[in-house]
């Protein structure tokens, strides 16, 4: 009895929880919280369900985008790029693009720096998430809004 | 599809420098989202997916793209010189077709 008790509580802070995530992503569009499962799952795809943590990345990325069809990208993580210790991999997605996934940018010891740039196209205004990869597997996360006028995605 | 592939390297370093390597190819990059204004029917995706970039044979750089790159797309990255070679730049699109390009660098 007890035991079912514990895992009650536990689905009960769950659910909570997701009520919570729900509420603050439903103050930006009625479609967030479809978004917002959509970037978990190719997140979760690219790296794994790993502990992210704030910091590292620097996204380089414009305030307002005229033209959402070419985005110009910057990414730069801090790293001594050694064969010990350097970034694998970074990630880069857009929530509200009919496909969150976006690039995957692999890096070696022999980058030097873990330094790249690529245009990219935008749906709408939205957050930029950039996963970082390290080579210890910790990962590391940022992500920027851009505000776009007109969005790049055909249609 | 993929044409004119156009990369910028320094053709001289100094071994320890870290030089910028700008690359750039032409191609529709097909989202699969478009639909043909006539028929109505939705165009087929077809981008270039993957990009590798190896320096005397061996991959020191590389991505993988999805629709969201943009048309025509441009990749700039660094790398850390050590000693004179090739640099070897390929592009895959979703048809399989590889274009490839390659470039010099010597170390003074």
């Amino acid at each position: 009895m007890k035991k079912s008790g514990f895992s009650r509580r536990n689905a009960l802070e769950l659910i909570g929880g997701g009520v919570v995530t729900a509420l603050l992503a439903g103050t930006f569009a009625t479609s967030a919280q479809a978004d917002a499962k959509l970037l978990a799952e190719a997140i979760k795809k690219a790296v794994g369900d790993g502990a992210m943590k704030e910091g590292k990345i620097t996204l380089d990325l414009p305030e307002i985008a005229e033209n959402g069809n070419t985005v110009p990208v910057g990414v730069s993580v801090d790293s001594p790029m050694t064969d010990a210790d350097y970034v694998k991999s970074v990630h880069l997605f857009a929530e509200k693009n009919p496909a969150a996934d976006v690039a995957s940018i692999h890096f070696t010891p022999a980058s030097g720096v873990a330094k790249a740039a690529l245009r990219i196209r935008m749906a709408g205004t939205q957050n930029i998430v950039a996963v970082a990869e390290m080579s210890d597997g910790t990962l590391y996360t940022a992500e920027k809004l851009v505000k776009v006028t007109i969005g790049g995605c055909g249609g | 599809m993929a044409s004119k592939p156009r990369v910028r390297v320094p053709k001289k370093a100094k071994a320890g420098d870290i030089i910028t390597i700008k690359s750039l190819i032409s191609h529709k990059m097909e989202t699969g989202q478009r639909k043909d204004k006539k028929t109505g029917e939705k165009i087929p995706r077809l981008i270039i997916n993957k990009f590798v970039c190896k320096f005397n044979g061996k991959v020191v750089f590389s991505s993988d793209w999805h629709p969201a790159v943009s048309a025509n797309p441009y990749m700039a990255f660094s790398y850390k010189v050590v000693e004179s070679g090739e640099f070897e730049f390929a592009w895959t699109d979703d048809a399989g077709e590889t274009v490839s390009k390659k470039a010099k660098l010597t170390v003074s």
